[in-house]
């Protein structure tokens, strides 16, 4: 193995189709038109020496290093920022270039010190290449003159040396080894977005400052690491080099965090992670990343994870650590006792979308075969279920339409009930480079998001009242149907003509019209019927969403509205256009890909089908039961009934995440075997009888599916320290329950589901090792993959309207309860928090707070930093306030990333009508000041506390 | 909410809504193909007892789509 070196082409690639051919020293190079010389000499495999031009960023054209000489034309242009022609003739090296750029060389070594063996980027640092490449030899102007290197210079203190800045928890600012080539400042800029970084004064005074020069941590950055990667010197670099020195050997993977399913080289020395760098052949993320992928990895070696196995008897009980046959001999006498006594329908479990293709697909395996019933679910219940229903209904599959790539080619973008900029910070940053070449973009949030207002980005925002998006969505139609901005041609081609009538006539209805509707939506008709025109006839109109979508009674109505929206106006089967899922976590496509439903076998076909059935029960060698299981939300009230008794959980904790934490804190009580197999002790541990050690994403081979049906290998860089792969112990905990599951690597997991899935016919790792990725379809008819879905006709033939009927949630304010509580996430924490939270990131988020709006606040005698009472039919929690008029009057919004604050206490037990996927999104609430934790949530830290004591270990005899 | 049957009943209504702008023809076999597909046989067997009770609390679109669907 060895590290991976990806080639700087110096100046990013050019989309032309024409082509022009030129000479570079003699030889005939080819490039497509817009290319720069510099380029375009790279692809012929000369290096045209280079400080302040990399490919991630436009040429600048300011390090002078880069010249060249071209016949017929005088002087030495830059490299960089000269475009390649027809017929030029570049030379790369002459005298004059030797010695122009030993010039510049020595005047930037003048100014840098000469620790080089002691730096953190000795080996990694483009300066030191630079001066070897231009034969630098000596400087002649020595190191006593004015400079920005030492502390002290003559004996009294340097005005022009600044510190280090430590502030950031990843990564170091030394100043003193700038040399103000800016790539930091671009790469903030047009990688980015968020314009954090400047260059402060003029000349020798320049300075690379974060905001108003304060600090990294003080700044706006949000810590992407987009600017530690474009550091061409040691100025920018990160902590974990500087502790451990340069990595050895990389392997790209995939991060194990959000749905955007970023590729990374994990850069290692020996079995220790130095850094993770974003992947530039990665389809998803391009080379960029965000905080979380790019440095909140650290999770992996915590002290608080559970590395052996324990069990007890009771809750009540302390863990003991047991040996893993014990643990699994335990386990499956615990759900064959409880199988014999409540009967086989007992016993179920959840998969995990943080968890590998592979391992989902084994643990639904296990349940259906090995379990003999159908009770499997995931997390996706409680994020994007209503996605699946409502896109296979209408366009017959459960998936996003497009990839990443196709943001480039819109012209229109609808971001609904979804935070992309905190959620999928990397698709944001895409996103948003988008926009500011003049791309526009409406936002329908009941919050003033990051997306609505940035940097040279200004949305059109539609501030919805929380629970009227099927109203808001409708009203949209309305003004397309009655404006006649129908793509009439696209709907009678692709779609089904009658049902179109219908639903048109429906959306037509007065009552549908943004002006009817604004007394229940809150949302200015003008501002609506604005939004209605820019999407229907702006050009390629992309709908994004989020779970401000899904997780509503209406959730899969909204879905099928947007669906209908999409239709109606043509935004189907072609790049620039499409509706787009923003999936939460890394694998809950492939988890809901891999048959996690309880209704439905892998590739989204539904158990009680013989045909498919059968062909699993051959490969399988096993009869199948032909029900319908039990969704989450049905396990709980199962459970509290009597009748579902057991549950293995991988890699997920309902108890944080799902709503209402008094029903599953009831639930789980009732059980009489739960199984944790997880990384760490989570809340829902706190309810379980065994816990088995889980692996993180460093320590396994596997795939993982993003939000654009994206295949991407996992691959293990270091021995898991718990002992086994998650695959493994599920295999392991099939064998004692009697249920066999014979596979050497995950490579034979995933030819089995190749084998029994049509979409995954043409998947094999072989076939990721060779193209990097595929997007399923992957098959005979596209033997590498499917950018983008349903060109020239839908998956189920013709596209389906569906009247989608605005229902107002029954969860309504009152005197009691007047406000509207919505959740969501912030940027540096993930989901639950279980791996952000044990990671530098808290330094960003430490706690929940609770967003309010100045009137609300003022009303009830709330200050900025009160701890407030956040009470709900369902329960109450105390946190303390955030005043901001991001929030509209009447609407309160938290995150739910911390255990302590447990905002699911107050969230309730309404659901979508099609997928019962919970209303997290809308709460009825009441705030008041308050002293200190709710008397819930002193029962429960002691309850946890308690839970989790791990008996001593016996002495050896 | 509580526990079932009051449960399933709400479940069911809520199913109910979402078909009733299709009109009865459509609804009423839409209703029962959904909760065949979605619910597991523990919940369709408590549905089927209420409804033996004389499904209290059942949208008649809902009533009409669970007896087709006890029957089939």
């Amino acid at each position: 193995m060895s590290l991976i070196q990806e080639i700087d082409f110096g100046t990013p690639r050019s989309k032309s189709e024409a082509m022009v051919t030129l000479t570079i020293d003699g030889q005939s190079v080819t490039v497509p038109e817009g290319t720069s010389i510099m380029r375009a000499a790279m692809k012929a495999g000369t290096q045209i020496p280079k400080l302040c031009a990399t490919d991630m960023v436009d040429a600048f054209g300011s390090c002078r290093l880069c010249l060249i000489e071209i016949e017929g034309r005088a002087g030495t242009p830059a490299s960089c920022t000269t475009p390649a022609m027809n017929g030029l003739v570049v030379h790369t090296q002459s005298e004059r270039l030797k010695k122009l750029r030993k010039g510049v060389m020595e005047l930037y070594i003048s100014d840098h010190p000469l620790d080089c063996l002691t730096c953190a980027a000795n080996g990694d640092c483009e300066l030191q290449d630079m001066a070897g490449a231009v034969g630098l030899r000596d400087v002649r102007y020595g190191y006593e003159g004015e400079n920005h290197v030492f502390a002290k210079s003559g004996g009294a203190p340097n005005a022009a040396w600044m510190p280090k800045d430590e502030s950031n928890p990843y990564f170091t600012y030394d100043p003193s080894k700038c040399i103000v080539c800016s790539r930091c400042v671009r790469a903030c800029e047009e990688v980015q977005g968020t314009f954090a970084l400047t260059i402060s004064g003029r000349g020798f005074d320049s300075r690379v400052s974060p905001g108003m020069s304060e600090s990294f941590l003080g700044s706006e950055c949000v810590s992407c690491g987009a600017c530690v990667q474009a550091c061409p010197t040691a100025t920018l670099t990160e902590k974990s080099v500087i502790e451990i020195g340069q990595p050895e050997h990389s392997v790209v993977t995939t991060c194990a965090y959000c749905g955007v399913g970023c590729a990374f080289k994990a850069e290692m020395r020996g079995e220790e992670v130095v850094r993770m760098v974003p992947y530039k052949d990665g389809k998803a993320n391009r080379g960029h990343s965000c905080v979380k992928g790019r440095f909140a990895w650290g999770y992996t070696t915590h002290k608080e994870r559970i590395l052996k196995p324990m069990i007890r008897e009771r809750i009540e009980d302390p863990w003991r650590e047991v040996s893993w046959d014990e643990a699994f001999n335990f386990a499956a006498a615990k759900f064959k006792g409880i199988q014999a006594k409540y009967g086989r329908d007992a016993v179920g479990g959840i998969t995990s979308s943080r968890c590998t293709n592979e391992e989902t697909y084994l643990v639904q395996k296990l349940i259906r075969g090995g379990f003999g019933n159908n009770n499997v679910d995931t997390c996706a219940r409680v994020c994007h279920s209503p996605t699946g229903y409502g896109l296979s209904q209408t366009f017959g599959t459960s998936a996003g339409t497009q990839d990443f790539d196709s943001v480039e080619d819109t012209d229109v973008v609808m971001v609904i009930g979804a935070n992309p900029a905190s959620a999928h910070p990397v698709f944001a940053s895409r996103l948003k480079k988008r926009l500011r070449q003049g791309a526009k973009l409406i936002v329908v949030d009941p919050r003033r998001t990051e997306m609505v207002e940035s940097p040279h980005v200004k949305a059109l925002h539609l501030p919805l009242m929380p629970g009227t998006n099927v109203a808001v969505l409708t009203a949209l139609a309305h003004v397309i149907v009655t404006e006649g901005l129908v793509d009439e041609a696209f709907v009678r081609e692709r779609c089904d003509w009658s049902e179109f009538e219908d639903w048109a006539a429906f959306a037509a209805l007065p009552q549908n019209s943004p002006e009817a509707t604004a007394i229940m939506t809150g949302v200015n008709p003008k501002d609506l019927r604005e939004a209605a025109r820019l999407f229907a006839i702006g050009g390629n109109g992309a709908i994004y969403y989020g779970l401000g979508v899904t997780e509503h009674s209406q959730g899969s109505t909204t879905v099928i509205a947007i669906a209908n929206l999409a239709m109606a106006t043509g935004n189907i089967g072609r790049p620039g256009v499409g509706v787009n899922p923003l999936r939460g976590q890394n694998n809950v496509q492939g988890s809901c890909d891999m048959g996690s439903f309880p209704h439905e076998l892998p590739g989204y076909r539904h158990i009680a089908g013989d045909t498919v059935r059968e062909q699993f029960e051959a490969m399988w060698n096993v009869k199948l039961n032909p029900e319908p299981g039990l969704r989450i939300p049905n396990m709980f009230d199962a459970a509290i009934e009597g009748t579902f008794m057991g549950l293995y959980v991988q890699g997920e904790d309902i108890l944080q995440s799902d709503p209402n934490t008094k029903h599953v804190v009831a639930a789980l009580s009732a059980m009489e075997c739960v199984i944790v197999h997880d990384l760490f002790l989570n809340e829902t541990a706190n309810y379980a009888h065994v816990f088995l050690p889980g692996s993180t994403f460093l320590e396994k081979d596997g795939t993982f599916t993003n939000a654009e049906r994206r295949i991407q290998r996992v691959r293990k860089v270091m021995t898991p320290l718990n002992g086994y792969a998650d695959w493994e112990v599920t295999i392991m905990l099939g064998k004692a329950l009697g249920f066999d599951m014979k596979y050497n690597h995950p490579s034979e997991i995933m030819d089995e589901i190749a084998a029994l899935t049509p979409t995954f016919a043409g998947v094999s790792y072989a076939k990721l090792d060779e193209l990097g990725s595929v997007q399923w379809p992957c098959n005979e008819k596209a033997p590498e993959g499917t950018p983008v879905m349903h060109i020239g006709g839908f998956v189920r033939g013709k596209g389906k309207f569906i009247i989608t009927e605005y229902v107002a949630t029954d969860e309504r304010t009152g005197p009691r309860y007047p406000l509207l509580l919505t959740t969501g996430r912030i940027l540096s924490q993930y989901n639950v928090g279980a791996q952000t939270r044990r990671t530098g990131n808290v330094v960003w988020h430490a706690e929940d707070r609770l967003e309010i709006h100045p009137h609300d606040a003022e009303q009830r005698g709330v200050r900025d930093g009160d701890w407030v009472r956040l009470a709900s039919r369902a329960g109450e929690t105390t946190l303390r306030a955030l005043i901001t008029d991001r929030v509209a009057p009447g609407v309160v919004y938290t995150t739910f990333h911390h255990p302590d604050t447990q905002a699911n206490v107050i969230t309730t037990d309404f659901s979508d009508w099609a997928t019962n996927c919970p209303e997290y999104k809308v709460t009825a609430v009441q705030i008041s000041p308050s002293n200190g934790p709710s008397e819930w949530q002193k029962s429960y830290e002691e309850q946890a506390r308690h839970s989790r004591r791990i008996a001593p270990a016996e002495a050896a005899e | 909410m509580s526990s079932s049957p009051e449960k399933l009943v709400y479940m069911a209504n809520q199913i109910g809504k979402f078909f009733q702008s299709q009109g009865h023809d459509k609804a009423v076999p839409g209703i029962a193909e959904h909760i065949k597909k979605f619910w597991d046989p523990r919940m369709r067997k408590q549905i089927f007892a209420h409804l033996d009770t004389g499904g209290a609390g059942l949208d008649p679109n809902v009533l009409e789509a669970l007896t087709t669907l006890k029957k089939a």
